[in-house]
């Protein structure tokens, strides 16, 4: 009797594609997430004597999420896939992944395409998020190739939705292409952005430092960049630093 | 006036002329610049500290009387709050971002919580008591604020009856927040998972006072301003800008809600329990200055109208969340200095208890840990949304904090008021947005 007819065996498991309907090992997703921290307080600048410094705490961030997201983001997600389809890019190629997480909905969206999720997200009638509360960064110097992230919030008075949509780009090529033409209202943030991160808005009208002096070199808000400050003294005592302090993290 | 010779180009600018203008006429600058056969002249209004908005830098270029380009300079007051918040745990960033708006701080410390909040995924675990102060705080702030924005323009305008009603009314205000966060401004009183302490005695009683006496301010306030052809003059129908306008340069707030979009956060995204209580958003259709000082002040009146309903919802019950892994383990307490820790709490861990003293040292020193993760979270402050965008690393202070104020956005608009009208309505337009500088750069 062939392997595959053998009559013992579970119907399920005669399937080609068993093993895609196994069960996902919940260990394996809680593994893959990033360290956080070693040792039981954490603390790096001294000795761990309670037993537990070999102990490794992981994070909890979902790096991806499946659907259903759950409330209006599946629907939002599949007007968005309608939108970037009728403009002839494929959702898979503008959109890496989505995260849903703690009731907010972030699209990872590849840089070539920021522009056109954009301009879909502003004019199609189902999505119509008429603003964009301006651009945040983060600096992420442990994830190569994806160093510097760009955070845009949107929102729909319409439809009362929010969404996020971040994009990533390397260190060493930091360029983005700016949503002015379609946010105006991006104006100064993407200056601030640059002025802080170093990312570079392509197509802005006129990228430059917005809080800093004009002159100054470097993005003060990247993580490679010092806090500085003095020792103060404080009744005899010195106290150093913020960024000299014992960190716990 | 001197011409040539300017100290700061001596070899000149390369852009024309560079004039001095030390206090004498501006006819004689006009004059001399036509000598020239300059058709435009580019003004520096500014860099300086207008009224109580912080130190702003607009270049003007002015033909004749009319403005044709206008463009705003910032960052004077940048002070690097929000990289400093990364150095410091997530409790003590109430003490950095209040600092930011300076006319709103009790909106900052709120939004971030919030956010903080949502990160923990406590939101549901706050108490009652504490969202109802985080209310009540919030809209006496409000009022004040919005007193300080018409009372200033006022003053821009010169107006100086208007400023000093302004300034006295929005003093009651302060007296309240005084009493109940021990300082005027810059309060830290909202913290993760609450607020930093209970009403004191005698304040429920002060705040009624407030919704007695204020009104009547208010009323003053209306009755120099709402018909007086002189401020009605410099005010209606200038710096337009309509919704299409708000809408495409992300304004909002007041000045959103002048040009007939009734966008409040507080009611179509709620948040510390504002479903619970009834107001009516304050709207107009003039889309010009007038529109947004009404707006101010009908809001005003709203917010007594909900710091009335505060009172009433005001029930006994603890102001931080139980958790005490998260929860602030020490009540503040007023001793004959002013605002220290409680006396009380002091004997506790240094005197009867070992496990509270490591308790104690531990959540203040190290601070609790936040789940690693990202939050937006925006609360509809005095000038429009103001949003925070947290991250975290899981650790025990954010990896990012940025605050999206409402006055940064809303300066960009000024050129778009400015441009095409007179000079003098300048200054209309920039007071109109409210912006705080200290919110502006952070």
């Amino acid at each position: 009797m062939s392997e595959k007819g053998r009559p013992d065996l579970n119907p399920d498991d005669r399937d080609e594609n068993a093993e895609e309907k196994l069960p996902a090992r919940r260990g394996d997703e809680r593994l893959a997430a990033p360290v956080v921290r070693t040792g039981l307080f954490g603390a790096r600048t001294s000795g761990d004597t309670s037993g537990y410094g070999g102990l490794l705490v992981r994070g909890t961030a979902p790096v991806h999420s499946e659907r259903p997201y759950g409330g209006y983001f599946d629907e939002l997600a599949d007007h968005l896939e309608a939108a970037l389809e009728s403009a002839g890019i494929p959702f898979g190629e503008a959109v890496e992944r989505v995260v849903v997480d703690r009731g907010e909905i972030t699209f990872h969206v590849r840089r070539e395409h920021l522009v056109e999720v954009a301009r879909r997200l502003r004019d199609d009638p189902a999505l119509r998020f008429e603003f964009c509360m301006g651009v945040s960064g983060a600096h992420y110097p442990a994830e190569t190739g994806r160093e510097l992230h760009a955070v845009f919030p949107f929102l729909s008075a319409t439809h009362n939705r929010r969404i996020r949509v971040e994009v990533s780009v390397p260190d060493a090529d930091p360029h983005l292409p700016s949503i002015v033409a379609v946010y105006p209202a991006n104006d100064w943030h993407e200056r601030e952005t640059y002025d802080f991160f170093g990312i570079v808005f392509d197509g802005h009208p006129a990228l430059t430092r917005i809080e800093m002096p004009d002159d100054w070199h470097g993005h003060p808000q990247r993580k490679d960049y010092p806090l500085g400050g003095i020792p103060v003294e404080y009744r005899g005592a010195k106290v150093p630093p913020p960024d000299e302090r014992r960190s716990y993290a | 006036m001197t011409s040539q010779q300017d100290v700061y180009t001596p070899g000149g600018s390369g852009e024309g002329t560079p004039f001095n203008v030390g206090g004498q006429d501006w006819d004689q600058v006009v004059a001399a610049a036509a000598e020239e056969g300059h058709e435009h002249l580019v003004v520096n209004m500014g860099p300086q500290h207008p009224s109580t908005h912080g130190v702003l830098r607009l270049v003007l270029t002015l033909d004749g009387e009319t403005v044709t380009e206008a463009r705003l300079v910032i960052g004077y007051l940048h002070t690097g709050i929000e990289k400093n918040m990364e150095f410091r745990t997530w409790t003590q960033g109430s003490t950095f971002c209040t600092r930011m708006d300076y006319l709103a701080p009790l909106f900052n410390e709120t939004a971030y919580c919030l956010a903080v909040e949502r990160l923990l995924g406590i939101t549901d675990q706050v108490p009652d008591r504490a969202q109802v102060i985080r209310v009540l705080v919030m809209e006496i702030n409000r009022i004040a604020s919005h007193l300080v924005a018409t009372a200033t323009f006022g003053l821009e305008l010169g107006a100086t009856s208007v400023m000093l009603a302004g300034f006295r009314e929005r003093e009651r205000c302060l007296d309240i927040l005084e009493m109940i966060t021990g300082l005027r401004m810059n309060h830290a009183y909202v913290r993760p998972g609450g607020v930093a302490q209970d009403l004191p005695p005698g304040a429920v009683d002060k705040i009624r006072e407030l919704l007695v006496e204020l009104p009547k301010g208010a009323a003053e306030l209306r009755k120099f301003m709402d018909a007086s052809p002189v401020y009605l003059g410099r005010t209606s129908k200038v710096a337009y800008l309509d919704v299409t306008g708000c809408v495409a340069l992300g304004v909002t707030g007041p000045v959103l809600r002048a040009a007939g979009l009734p966008w409040d956060l507080r009611k179509t995204q709620p948040y510390c329990g504002y479903e619970n209580y009834e107001f009516d958003v304050a709207v107009t259709d003039t889309a010009d200055v007038y529109g947004r000082y009404r707006v101010r002040m009908t809001e005003v009146e709203q917010s007594l109208k909900i710091i009335e309903q505060c009172l009433d919802k005001l029930r006994p019950g603890p102001v931080m969340v139980t958790d005490k892994k998260i929860g602030w383990p020490a009540q503040l307490a007023i001793g004959p200095d002013g605002m220290g820790n409680s006396p009380d709490h002091i004997a506790h861990i240094m005197g009867q208890s070992m496990e509270a003293l490591i308790h104690h040292f531990k959540l203040v020193t190290e601070g609790f840990r936040v789940p690693a993760g990202q939050v937006y979270q925006a609360v509809e402050s005095p000038r429009g949304e103001l949003g925070v965008h947290l991250v975290s690393d899981g650790g025990t202070r954010p990896y990012r904090a940025h605050f999206r104020d409402p006055s940064f956005n809303n300066l960009q608009a000024a050129p778009a008021m400015i441009e095409g009208g007179m000079v003098a309505d300048t200054i209309a337009a920039i007071a109109s947005i409210d912006p705080v500088m200290g919110g502006v750069d952070r």
